[in-house]
């Protein structure tokens, strides 16, 4: 699958005009090459999307820019001059300025204290700093106000204080690193106003992201970065979202969507009036009822926080508190253990595979045996059965393409989408008959994804309810036949896949479509 | 795998190694300090020990290896048993009245007696484990409350039950009849003796490792000790493990004083020995709670207290200084075991990478083949 994009930047042609240029920079950890040989023009006045796959080099090559690794080798240019940056604060002086992904903000200070804080020296702390956050955030469209405290904000307003925060430090080039995964899509469209602005102010941005639609519509150049070596510099223009994912794993890949529907009328699960008090005030889950029949996926749709992660943990009985029915397969699991629930057949991915998925200083056959303790092959009246267990492990890593040297391998030496791969596969052993999937493919590289994407249709297929639980809309959309919104610990709204764009699944989400 | 697992077991003896080596250069940097003889002292405390000597480190090692596996249950389930000392004492005691006053003939006395110190050891944790499994209170601060009250408790329940020895005023207990005492085990010099009770202490360390690596619950354990949160999502019960996992610490701990008492003591009294609950913790942290390791562990620090005994007449140097090895030794076991692990993180990470490179470049070659095809 070729592009029809034209070549990026011939070196020298517009070299006015380029604000970043990197030439062959390499960065080496003990055992893994992050990045190797990168060269990237980005121009004055653009949106300059780099793209690519987990762990592919992207956030590495970010921190190199910005001061925090200093590469093995290669050149940066800013402006025009070739400089070595030592900290953040060297690059700050070039003018760079990055957001990261997770905030970093004071929440019982203001907006105003926390623009100031560490920036004293520029224009004080007094109304000389006002003014000047005032006319930042007017000159940009950013509409934030000084004297809220963070706490009380959203967290689109919160990102765009982090922005202020780079501007107000007098960045010409600010890179965003993975922007948008902690947005809904109104709050993303907004941000996109805002680089649209600093770009007409002749600002160059660059924007991390792997969400390919979005960097399709803001970017005016996009870098396609691949096993730490930039594959491809393309104008949007010229290619698809999935021609980008596939410059991104090098091969064709498979879309979320369903086939055939396989829901029958059975119903498997059923939960009926389930809510979980909170210590302070408004219950974590109100009330909730839903159905999931043999053969079908529901898909649960809300904004991080909302009782998604509770509401797993009540179905699989770590909640203490929690009231009202679960019931699997006609069977009462209301007073029942997590271990009974297991073995009365629920699989569980969960969301945080590192505090709950696996034993990260164990070796994957032990991680095998994590969650299924009490059945065969792994163990055998009360006692460890090494050999099969290992052997299990084995089928696990064949079956589903874990990629690793072996079943002795601790499970902290994997990378994020094989060790998920590892849980998909061991919670899809001993014939569950209901499978808790929540935030499966978050953090895996895109071939991982679809590598789970295919065992979820899979787990469908075989007739088991699915209880699926994503921030990635698309991904809820293309594989659910049935979507639910939560929205502070209460259903609030059903959707047919079939027929719902993301745009009203987080309006939904957000209490915007409450009236419906 | 085979290298692997030799990298392994290299980086396993590597970490101790170092730690010791370190141990015994501050310790000689100490003995400089003070204008000691460094070498006179290392030359009386590596010196081979004679048979006698052996049997008091292998006795000596005994006591500390029990101590030691107390504290490691707790350990291997994140939990600090500080509490052994008091455990130990409260159970010693309590063997000591039952094997006294002999209300069963023989060794059906004998049994009884180390039933009982197990179940009062265990009880006495277990306070300490329901504390924390209900009220949340850690258990660090109430097995520390639980060692004072044990102290006391037991100096009062003594002057209950004590008996004063002819022509001394040592209070102890009604002395263990002949028949419940468990036999010593000669050296072959004619001499020395060790306790009969090695028996029982090689049983309880292969009843650890067979426990803890082999049987569902000390899977349960050991994965509720690196995670609790991945624990109770694979179905395990937190607070039920807590409680369980402190009464088996108590209960080990209880076995702690009974060598002494079945084989040389024949009484609780007012000079039983004391503070080897706290050993038993350096102990632990040396020998990784691995039950092999343990048992080097003890020998190790029983090697070096018999050892240090005759500094004082042969070199004049107090024998303390043993204890500043200890000490020592455990804080450079705690730094050396931490850079070795990382050591070994790494090295795995990078074993894993370069498999995966390998394999990966085979799998672009033939798509990069693919797609030179145009679409």
């Amino acid at each position: 699958m070729s592009t029809t994009a034209p070549p990026a930047a011939e070196p020298g042609a517009t070299s006015h005009e380029v604000a970043v240029r990197l030439r062959g920079i390499g960065k080496r950890f003990p055992g893994v090459i992050a990045n190797d040989d990168i060269n990237i023009d980005v121009r004055r006045g653009t949106i300059h999307a780099i793209v690519g796959e987990n762990g592919a080099g992207k956030s590495t090559l970010m921190k190199i820019l910005y001061g925090v690794q200093p590469p093995d080798s290669g050149t940066i240019e800013i402006n025009g001059d070739q400089v070595t940056l030592h900290s953040p604060a060297d690059a700050i002086k070039s003018g760079v300025g990055m957001v990261f992904q997770h905030f970093m903000l004071a929440d019982n200070l203001t907006v105003l204290e926390n623009v100031v804080l560490g920036a004293e020296k520029l224009h004080g702390i007094g109304a000389k700093a006002r003014a000047e956050v005032m006319r930042i955030s007017d000159a940009y469209g950013l509409g934030v106000d000084p004297d809220r405290l963070v706490e009380e904000l959203g967290v689109g307003a919160r990102q765009r204080v982090e922005i202020l925060k780079v501007l107000y430090r007098g960045a010409k080039i600010v890179i965003l690193d993975e922007p948008t995964a902690v947005l809904v899509p109104h709050e993303v469209d907004e941000l996109f106003g805002n680089l649209r602005e600093l770009k007409a102010e002749g600002f160059c941005v660059i924007f991390i992201s792997h969400k390919l639609d979005e960097v399709l519509s803001v970017a005016d150049e996009i870098t396609v970065i691949r096993r730490g070596t930039t594959v491809k510099t393309v104008e949007p223009q010229g290619v698809t979202a999935r021609q980008l994912a596939e410059l991104m794993v090098g091969s064709e890949l498979p879309s979320p969507s369903t086939e055939a529907s396989t829901v029958t009328d059975e119903v498997l699960l059923r939960v009926q009036h389930l809510s979980l008090p909170s210590d302070e005030g408004r219950p974590l889950l109100d009330d909730i009822s839903f159905e999931i029949h043999r053969g079908e996926i529901l898909g649960i749709a809300g904004v991080e926080g909302n009782g998604q992660a509770e509401l797993v943990e009540a179905i699989m009985g770590m909640r203490a508190g929690a009231t009202g029915l679960v019931e699997l397969g006609g069977q009462d699991l209301s007073h029942r253990s997590t271990r009974e629930r297991r073995e009365d057949g629920i699989g569980y991915i969960p969301e945080d595979r590192h505090r709950h998925g696996l034993l990260l200083d164990s070796p994957l056959w032990e991680n095998r045996i994590l969650g299924h303790q009490f059945r065969e092959p792994s163990v055998r009246h009360g006692l460890i059965d090494k050999g099969a267990a290992r052997e299990d492990t084995q089928r696990i890593i064949t079956e589903y393409d874990v990629r690793t040297p072996g079943p002795d391998v601790l499970a902290r030496a994997l990378s994020g989408g094989n060790q998920q791969k590892l849980i998909v596969g061991r919670e899809m052993s001993s014939d569950p008959i209901m499978l808790i999937a929540s935030h499966p493919t978050r953090g895996v590289d895109v071939g991982a994804q679809a590598a789970i994407w295919t065992h979820i249709k899979t787990a469908r297929r075989k007739g088991l309810a699915v209880l699926l639980i994503s921030a990635d809309l698309d991904e809820l959309i293309g594989l659910s036949d049935r979507i639910e919104v939560i929205l502070r610990g209460r259903i609030v709204g059903a959707f047919d896949p079939s027929d719902v764009t993301p745009e009203q699944l987080g309006s939904a989400m957000t209490g915007a479509g409450e009236d419906k | 795998m085979n290298r692997a697992r030799l990298t392994k077991i290299g980086l396993g003896i590597a970490s101790p190694l170092l730690a010791l080596a370190a141990a015994f250069a501050i310790t000689s940097l100490v003995l400089l300090a003070a204008g000691d003889p460094v070498w006179d002292v290392w030359s009386q405390l590596l010196s081979w020990p004679k048979t006698r000597n052996w049997a008091n480190i292998i006795d000596n090692s005994m006591v500390l290896y029990l101590s030691g596996l107390a504290v490691a249950v707790g350990f291997r389930m994140n939990l600090f048993n500080i509490g052994v000392d008091g455990q130990y004492r409260v159970a010693a005691f309590t063997a000591a009245v039952v094997a006294g006053e002999a209300w069963l003939p023989g060794y059906l006395n004998t049994l009884l007696a180390i039933v009982a110190a197990i179940v009062v050891g265990a009880f006495w944790a277990g306070i300490a484990g329901v504390l924390r499994a209900t009220r949340g209170v850690s258990e660090v601060i109430s097995t520390i409350m639980l060692n004072f009250i044990a102290t006391f408790l037991v100096a009062y329940l003594l002057r209950e039950w004590a008996v004063r020895e002819k022509g001394s005023n040592i209070l102890g207990t009604r002395e263990i009849p002949e028949g419940s005492r468990i036999p010593n085990i000669g050296l072959g010099d004619g001499v020395s003796q060790i306790y009969g009770f090695i028996v029982l202490v090689v049983l309880a360390g292969f009843l650890f490792w067979f426990v803890l690596n082999k049987t569902r619950f000390g899977f349960d354990l050991r994965a509720t000790g690196q995670s609790t949160t991945a624990a109770v999502a694979s179905g395990v019960s937190v607070k039920k493990m807590i409680i369980v996992a402190m009464l088996i610490s108590g209960g080990v701990a209880g076995l702690v004083g009974l060598p002494i008492l079945f084989g040389d003591a024949y009484t609780y009294g007012s000079t039983f020995q004391s503070g080897l609950g706290f050993a038993g913790i350096a102990i632990a942290l040396l020998g990784r709670n691995n039950p092999v390791g343990i048992a080097f562990g003890a020998v190790l620090f029983a090697y070096l207290n018999e050892q240090s005994n005759p500094l004082q007449i042969l070199v004049g140097v107090s024998p303390q200084i043993v204890a500043i090895t200890q000490g020592v030794i455990v804080l450079t076991v705690v730094i050396s075991y931490e850079l070795v692990r990382r050591y070994g993180v790494r090295l795995e990470q990078w074993e894993v990478a370069r498999a995966l490179e390998a394999d990966r470049n085979d799998r672009n070659d033939r798509n990069d083949k693919a797609s030179e095809v145009p679409a």
